[in-house]
């Protein structure tokens, strides 16, 4: 297969622009997703038995086709881009409700009842306490729904909203090889940026961790 | 004063944590809640900062309920030590233990300031002030605790098994700082431990709880030794019962004989007749114990065996005392005073000769009210050898 470098060079403008439109696309949903999985995996912690519907409802929406959550939004929300931001805010909630979940189950109970003892109020306890131990955890399902949606996003394509899914359709149309691999390389390359760069902001949230020991 | 009156704490599913307990803590002093596991020792440390709510009855503070005050505000002025600590994870020391400076608004400044004061009373080296609990060991986390839960200086402090956790030798440890702590700060503490050797180690009063949330005994550590209120609290307190109640007779009133002690100038023909003789420097500092008969010429050149344990005279208890006399060759416990002179020596029947608080004491006195004569007609008897002066 040839690669036609001198396509790659004359449209590196076009590329860049579609990656930025990737990346909003790709990343809203997920920045969705976790505000509705903070209440609701809080919601399934105070409530135990809420939690057993809960992840069977997210886990049910995730084994829907996207294509098929496509047509259903299309409906109410036509060929915007919100057509493809709700189904991947749906899926991302499936990896993020446990893991706000297993986050807020992180905080040993020495820690919950010392925190009381010492005059916490629930709230603050929760926003001082149990949220920061959590963090870890949340960020690692964060990474996990990251990188999901920036790969499932190409399909919004389908429905006109471009990105790298734009030059991945049009490339097949072609026949050009070119411009479908340099979609593919860009998505990839995306999805390790976007994951380091949430490797390095956990870091710098939790320099605590057992992960990274800080010579003091 | 913390007082219980009449508390009774029925959980929902039915199980009595506590069953109509009254019962005082005096300020400035340590109670120590001991008994057997689910004997409801943690359910009445709770009730005291609220995170237990009795079902019958009250408990007071200098006299004012505690439902009268808010749990968080209450809790606040309440110092609380958990057996693993409970430290926060994501806090480093210095801030853990400015928890509650935090919470009661003082400036950052200066609960950190606390905190590294406090670092220095616990025995915590300042340089750890940045690090993270998980950095540190299990002792020194537990030092943190205690240190977080005095941050704020609370009149008042709670202590569920806080020294349960760490290998013996840190626990002793642990136990010998805190009661220095308490010297200098006097707070009221509740104690909690299911090991009756930390009860008495470190209690002004011992509570004592069985299953089913009764409380059977309250009593100075001595007096629940010498007279438990039943068979529960005997069983309780185990075999070794009369050995620990010398742990509270004084050395004080003991006469100490020099008949054994002899200078090193001493000549091994003066101590003839005698197994075994302690030899002492110029500064009376005991130098070992020496064989006269295997001996001649100057003691100061005999093959001596090292004293190795002594006990302060007048400061230790008989029970160190005893425990010096088993280990000597000479089967003799040698006094020292605070120089580390020798002051005498004292066999074990003299030791066991000391009046106690306890069943040991009576008996010794009641059984044999002439046998005490026999102790001090051997320290009146004239002293051979003269230590060389
Ligand atoms: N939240 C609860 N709900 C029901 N029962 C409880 C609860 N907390 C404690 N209990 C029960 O109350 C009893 C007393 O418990 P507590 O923790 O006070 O005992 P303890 O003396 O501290 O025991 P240990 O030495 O094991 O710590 C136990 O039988 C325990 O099972
Ligand atoms: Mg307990």
């Amino acid at each position: 297969m040839d690669i036609d470098w001198g396509w790659i060079g004359d449209h590196t403008g076009t590329l860049g622009d579609h990656a930025l439109i990737h990346i909003r696309l790709a990343l809203l949903p997920v920045l969705f997703g976790l505000l509705i999985s903070l209440p609701a995996g809080l919601a399934c912690r105070r409530w135990q038995w809420l939690y057993a519907p809960v992840l069977t409802v997210s886990n049910v929406l995730y084994a829907i086709p996207s294509l098929a959550l496509f047509m259903l939004f299309i409906q109410y929300t036509g060929l915007s881009a919100s057509t493809v931001m709700i189904p991947l805010t749906l899926y991302s909630l499936s990896v993020l409700i446990p893991n706000v979940v297993d986050g807020l189950g992180a905080v040993s109970e020495p820690v919950r009842q010392a925190a009381t003892a010492m005059g916490f109020g629930t709230l603050r306890r929760l926003v001082q306490v149990e949220l920061p131990i959590a963090v870890p955890v949340v960020i690692a399902g964060v990474r996990v729904a990251a990188v999901s949606s920036i790969s499932l996003v190409a399909i919004g394509q389908l429905i006109g909203q471009g990105g790298l899914g734009y030059d991945i359709i049009r490339g097949s149309q072609l026949q050009f090889q070119t411009q479908i691999l340099a979609a593919s390389v860009l998505i990839v390359l995306l999805a390790l940026a976007t994951d380091a760069v949430l490797v390095i902001v956990q870091r710098l949230l939790t320099p605590w961790s057992r992960a990274r020991r800080r010579a003091s | 004063m913390i007082t219980f009156e009449g508390v009774t704490k029925r959980y929902p599913d039915g199980t009595v944590a506590l069953d109509d307990v009254s019962l005082e803590c005096p300020t400035g002093r340590i109670t120590v809640f001991v008994g057997t596991s689910g004997g409801g020792k943690t359910t009445a440390l709770r009730t005291i900062n609220r995170m237990v709510e009795p079902t019958a009855g009250r408990v007071l503070i200098d006299g004012g309920d505690v439902r009268e005050r808010r749990p968080a505000e209450l809790r606040r002025g309440i110092g609380y030590v958990i057996q693993h600590a409970g430290l926060f994870p994501h806090r480093t020391i210095e801030d853990n233990i400015a928890t509650v400076p935090y919470l009661l608004r003082w400036n950052k400044k200066k609960a950190r300031a606390a905190a590294h004061e406090l670092m220095e009373r616990v025995g915590l080296d300042p340089s750890m002030a940045r690090r993270y609990p998980f950095q540190l060991s299990g002792g020194q986390q537990q030092r943190v605790g205690v240190a977080r839960a005095l941050a704020a200086d609370p009149p008042i402090m709670l202590m569920d098994e806080p020294f349960s956790a760490v290998d013996p030798v840190v626990r002793a440890e642990l136990q010998d700082e805190f009661l220095r702590l308490q010297a200098e700060l006097h707070k009221t503490i509740v104690f909690v431990t299911h090991d009756i050797d930390e009860a008495i180690k470190l209690g002004d009063r011992v509570a004592v709880f069985q299953t089913g949330g009764r409380l059977v005994q309250v009593d100075a550590p001595e007096d629940l030794l010498a007279h438990p209120a039943d068979e529960f609290v005997a069983g309780f307190i185990g075999q070794n019962r009369g050995i620990r109640t010398l742990g509270f007779a004084e050395t004080g009133g003991l006469r100490l004989s020099d008949d054994a002690v002899f200078a090193g100038s001493a000549d091994a023909a003066d101590a003839a007749g005698l197994d075994w003789v302690l030899v002492v420097d110029a500064d009376r500092r005991p130098l070992g114990w020496a064989r006269p008969a295997d001996e001649t010429g100057p003691l100061a050149e005999a093959r001596l065996v090292p004293v190795g344990a002594t006990f302060r005279a007048g400061a230790d208890s008989v029970r160190v005392a005893l425990d010096a006399a088993v280990l000597s060759p000479a089967g003799l416990a040698v006094g020292v005073d605070e120089t580390g002179a020798v002051v005498g020596t004292a066999g074990g029947a003299d030791l066991l000769a000391v009046p106690t608080h306890g069943l040991a004491g009576r008996a010794a006195a009641d059984s044999a009210a002439a046998e005490p004569a026999d102790t001090p007609e051997r320290a009146d008897a004239p002293v051979k050898g003269g230590a060389g002066d």
